[in-house]
């Protein structure tokens, strides 16, 4: 059910939290209607005439008391409503699948159990679900708006939040904490069409940490965690893509393409098109041809060497990307003539 | 005392008895003054141009989200735009502007003095102010800033913005809060007229004073903070940043001790204003006078006890987020307490629809809505869901602009012909008015529907689905602009070619209109004035007094 204030209820919390939201939104206007009723019609009653002086007045300690405390009960029970809801949320079973999520400027990855990675959230339906949450530089915040949950990323802690789907669908998650904007990108955006849309969000920051949540069924699922080991079939074909077309997925979904363009325009880092066993220069002066193993070195230890004209901004892949997708995304590197 | 007061303000050569705008002449009478009047003035002064500064960087950003994507700037100019929106909106404009700008002004007059305590100190915190605003200032153009108002750590000791210099600013203005706070509170405690019991102080006093004590408390929090902050950043310091050892939530923690109480900093002196303007317009004392003011004091002390609840997703304990959220609740209270005995002042009053009446009553309505949503944001769990959204933005709003901007413009339109000595255009006012108050509500009501939807604050870009309420929303913020424009042509038409002011214009049974011209002698009052009655006490007033408390045309004294 999506009504005019809230997002649709997706997980076990909404009904919850929709409640304690509603109850104190017509307990508003309820009151809001109240005093600006008794407000008009003071000043249209009470409004000066000529010759009618105004009471005196003083204070009723009767009235005053009263309307002291009588909202404490209110209070209270509010407060309780909200208590109660939020402990829940804090409270994730014991048998919650646990998935874990690191944040970095500006993307999120997602790991599972078995080893694999995605930047799509993707969650089975009615199963508890944990995420623990890190990140690697500043605050970010992980915020699913249709399961009402949220959790800062801290640098430095692991956080954790947890929700049950209730229903399978397609939803969106964002960064709630103000993380910042890559530098310089835009000027490169002048006149782009593209800018802002979908499938193509190549100016990145805090407002580009957003995804897609996949709630899908058991079978969906267990389909998805395989398939995030290997690469994905052909539906044509009906066999594995080949290294070089997995390469070019990977560049999308670790979100390569945020930094990387593929057309020779440097973006956030160097554009990939030519890329394969061109010399490189780096700050430090040093020279190097981009062969497999340098590129590799890119990817693992990005900061060894620092391409001349770019900050060393870029993260780690280490312990994100198996030995397999660093392989496909060299393979798809060098087909970028 | 006369005499006294007369001396230490060390000008042998002005007429004490000459309008203050003209008793001494030249720029350097303005620049080296120590009357309060004086100050006021320079600090409206300020405090309007932070004002227009503030909303040029508001309008930039509300234009840039008319339409997804890039509108007209990038996303790295669109963080800068947001984040000195903020911070000179809360620490150049809406912190000094009702003690600085009318608490100086009107506070001394009130009490029957003739000036604060610490005349000179009081310049010397319009000096620390003018610093602390110049070093802001200059970090916009020594690269800006883009770590929003909140400086959260990590991401401001990593910024490559000018962090420094405007965290220094922010550091340096501290101070002139708490010289002002100080002045404030030495002069209520030590300068009252003879006859002015605590019990016969005007609510506006009250408020002036619940705010000191929290400048006075809450600012040196913030200081030490940012100096940390500065430490960090310069030196490499661990505090806050976890790559050095350091905890980033306890910065928040620091932070949100000042920033908290600071939202009473702003608030409480725009219930101040609204007090007066409720009494003053429906010719009736204040319902429930102890009440009010004892809320006000009320808000002060509870402000320092619920700065965790900005914190609820941060990660501290479970335990402390409980204990947080319980105390905000309490904080509708003395909040309710207020709305209800304003409301009950209307009733059977004689109430007159001026401009700062219309303001008033707007902040009433205002008010009550940033103070219900507030509710939903004490209560834990819909906390969770709305926290770092629209709907934070729409409720701070409804409080800040919608509470304290409204109030103030109010305050301003009222004590005009006291302060200028000239009457402005009522019905252009009502105009403005109109497109304020209708501006704002097209701004920020739709903001809370936008936030419950899910859309996160500090967004640069947006998905499609929240196009319509960011299109909406820009269209209040032109309206809003309109509502301005017009109120600084009233404004100006009115300092050009006002009609004269009356002493006593609207009525009024307060004593700085009672007691003084308009515009007031240089020393306020012709002889020391002593108080026989309350500020509210229109029963007491006979018609002939509430309309010429002071004739001009009476035999001057003195
Ligand atoms: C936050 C932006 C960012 C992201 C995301 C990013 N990179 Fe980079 N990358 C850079 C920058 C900046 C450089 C240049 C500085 C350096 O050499 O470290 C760079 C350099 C490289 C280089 C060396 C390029 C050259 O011209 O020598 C390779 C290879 C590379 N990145 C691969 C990747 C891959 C693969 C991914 C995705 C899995 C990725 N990058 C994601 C910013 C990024
Ligand atoms: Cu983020
Ligand atoms: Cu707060």
């Amino acid at each position: 059910m999506e009504t005019l204030q809230l997002p649709p209820q997706w997980s076990t919390f909404a009904r919850q939290t929709d409640w304690v939201f509603y109850f104190i939104y017509y307990l508003s206007v309820a009151f809001f209607v109240a005093i600006c009723a008794a407000m008009v019609y003071f000043v249209w009653k009470y409004r000066r005439k000529p010759g009618v002086m105004s009471e005196p007045s003083g204070h009723n300690n009767l009235l005053e008391i009263g309307w002291t405390v009588s909202p404490l009960v209110l209070l209270v029970f509010l407060f309780h409503v909200g208590y109660r809801g939020y402990v829940d949320l804090t409270m994730p079973p014991a048998d919650a699948m646990e998935i874990r999520v690191r944040a970095r400027k500006w993307a999120w990855d997602f790991e599972y159990a078995n080893g694999g990675h995605a930047t799509v959230l993707h969650v089975p339906v009615h199963r508890p679900v944990k995420l623990i949450l890190s990140s690697e530089d500043v605050i970010h915040s992980l915020y699913i708006p249709a399961f009402r949950v949220k959790r800062d990323a801290v640098p430095g802690y692991y956080s954790t939040m947890w929700f049950e789907a209730t229903q399978t669908g397609e939803t969106d998650f964002f960064c709630t904490e103000y993380c910042g904007a890559a530098v310089g990108t835009s000027e490169y955006r002048e006149g782009d069409p593209n800018v802002g849309r979908e499938g193509d969000r190549r100016h990145t920051g805090h407002f580009s940490m957003i995804g897609r949540v996949k709630i899908e069924t058991r079978a969906e699922f267990s389909t998805f965690l395989e398939s995030i080991l290997r690469p994905p079939t052909d539906p044509a074909t009906g066999r594995e893509v080949s290294p070089e077309v997995w390469g070019s997925l990977i560049y999308r979904s670790s979100q390569c393409n945020t930094c990387h363009s593929i057309d020779g325009s440097a973006m956030t880092g160097p554009s990939w098109r030519g890329l394969f066993g061109r010399s490189r220069e780096f700050v430090d002066g040093t020279n190097r041809v981009a062969d497999a193993n340098y590129l590799r070195e890119s990817i693992l230890q990005p900061n060894a060497h620092v391409v001349r004209g770019f900050n060393g901004v870029m993260p780690s892949f280490a312990g994100t990307l198996r030995d397999q997708q660093i392989d496909a995304l060299i393979a798809y590197i060098r087909t970028l003539r | 005392m006369a005499t006294e007061v007369a001396d230490s303000h060390g000008h042998g050569d002005v007429d004490y008895n000459a309008p203050y705008l003209t008793a001494g002449k030249g720029i350097k009478s303005w620049l080296l003054t120590v009357d309060h009047k004086r100050i006021g003035v320079m600090y409206l002064i300020s405090v309007i141009l932070a004002f227009f500064m503030g909303g040029m960087f508001a309008l930039l950003v509300r234009l840039e989200l008319f339409a997804p994507g890039r509108t007209i700037m990038s996303a790295e100019y669109y963080n800068r735009a947001f984040t000195l929106h903020g911070a000179i909106m809360v620490f150049l404009f809406i912190i000094p502007s009702v003690p600085g700008a009318l608490g100086n002004f009107v506070l001394p007059i009130m009490l029957g003095t003739k000036d604060v305590a610490f005349p000179k100190i009081n310049l010397l915190s319009f000096y620390i102010y003018v610093i602390g605003a110049t070093f802001s200032l200059y970090s916009i153009i020594s690269g800006s800033v883009d770590t929003g108002w909140t400086f959260y750590t990590p991401y401001s000791t990593t910024s490559n913005t000018s962090v420094v210099s405007m965290v220094l600013g922010v550091f340096i203005l501290g101070f002139s809060s708490i010289l002002t706070g100080l002045n404030f509170i030495v002069t209520v405690h030590k300068l009252r007229a003879p006859g002015l019991h605590w019990n016969r102080l005007p609510l506006f006093v009250w408020g002036m004073y619940a705010t000191s004590i929290i400048q006075v408390l809450a600012t040196p929090v913030l200081a030490i903070t940012l100096l940390l902050l500065a430490a960090e950043r310069t030196m490499g310091l661990g505090i806050f940043d976890p790559a050095l050892g350091g905890d980033p939530v306890l910065f928040q923690h620091f932070f949100w001790f000042y920033s908290h109480p600071a939202v009473y900093i702003m608030i409480v002196p725009g219930m101040a204003i609204v007090s007066e303007l409720l009494a003053t317009f429906s010719r009736r004392a204040i319902f429930g006078y102890f009440a009010v003011a004892m809320s006000s004091l009320g808000l002060a002390l509870l402000g320092f006890l619920v700065w965790g609840h900005h914190m609820f997703t941060s990660g501290q304990s479970e335990f402390s987020t409980m204990l947080f959220s319980g105390l905000t609740m309490l904080v509708a209270i003395p909040s309710g307490v207020k709305v209800f005995n304003w409301t009950a002042t209307l009733y059977k009053g004689s109430i007159a629809l001026t401009t700062p009446m219309l303001y008033a009553l707007a902040f009433l309505v205002l008010f009550t809505i940033g103070g219900l949503t507030g509710l939903f944001l004490g209560a834990l769990n819909t906390d969770i869901h709305l926290h770092d959204t629209y709907f934070v933005v729409a409720h701070f709003h409804y409080v800040m602009m919608g509470g304290t901007v409204i109030a103030f413009v109010g305050g301003i339109l009222y004590w005009w012909p006291k302060i200028t000595g000239k009457m402005y255009d009522e019905k252009m006012a009502k105009v403005s008015w109109f497109f304020v108050v209708v501006g704002f509500n097209v701004t920020f009501l739709i903001q809370f529907i936008m936030g419950s939807k899910g859309m996160p604050r500090r967004y640069y870009d947006y998905l499609p689905q929240f196009e319509i309420y960011h299109k909406v929303s820009t269209v209040g913020s032109w309206m809003l602009l309109v509502g301005f424009l017009i109120l600084a042509g009233v404004l100006v038409k009115s300092l050009k070619s006002g009609p004269k002011a009356p002493p006593n214009p609207w009525g009024s049974a307060g004593y700085e209109w009672q007691g003084t011209e308009s515009p007031p002698v240089f020393q306020n009052f012709r002889e020391t004035p002593t108080i026989t009655r309350g500020p509210y006490d229109y029963h007491l007033c006979t018609e002939a007094e509430l309309f010429d408390g002071f004739p001009e045309d009476a035999p001057k004294e003195g």
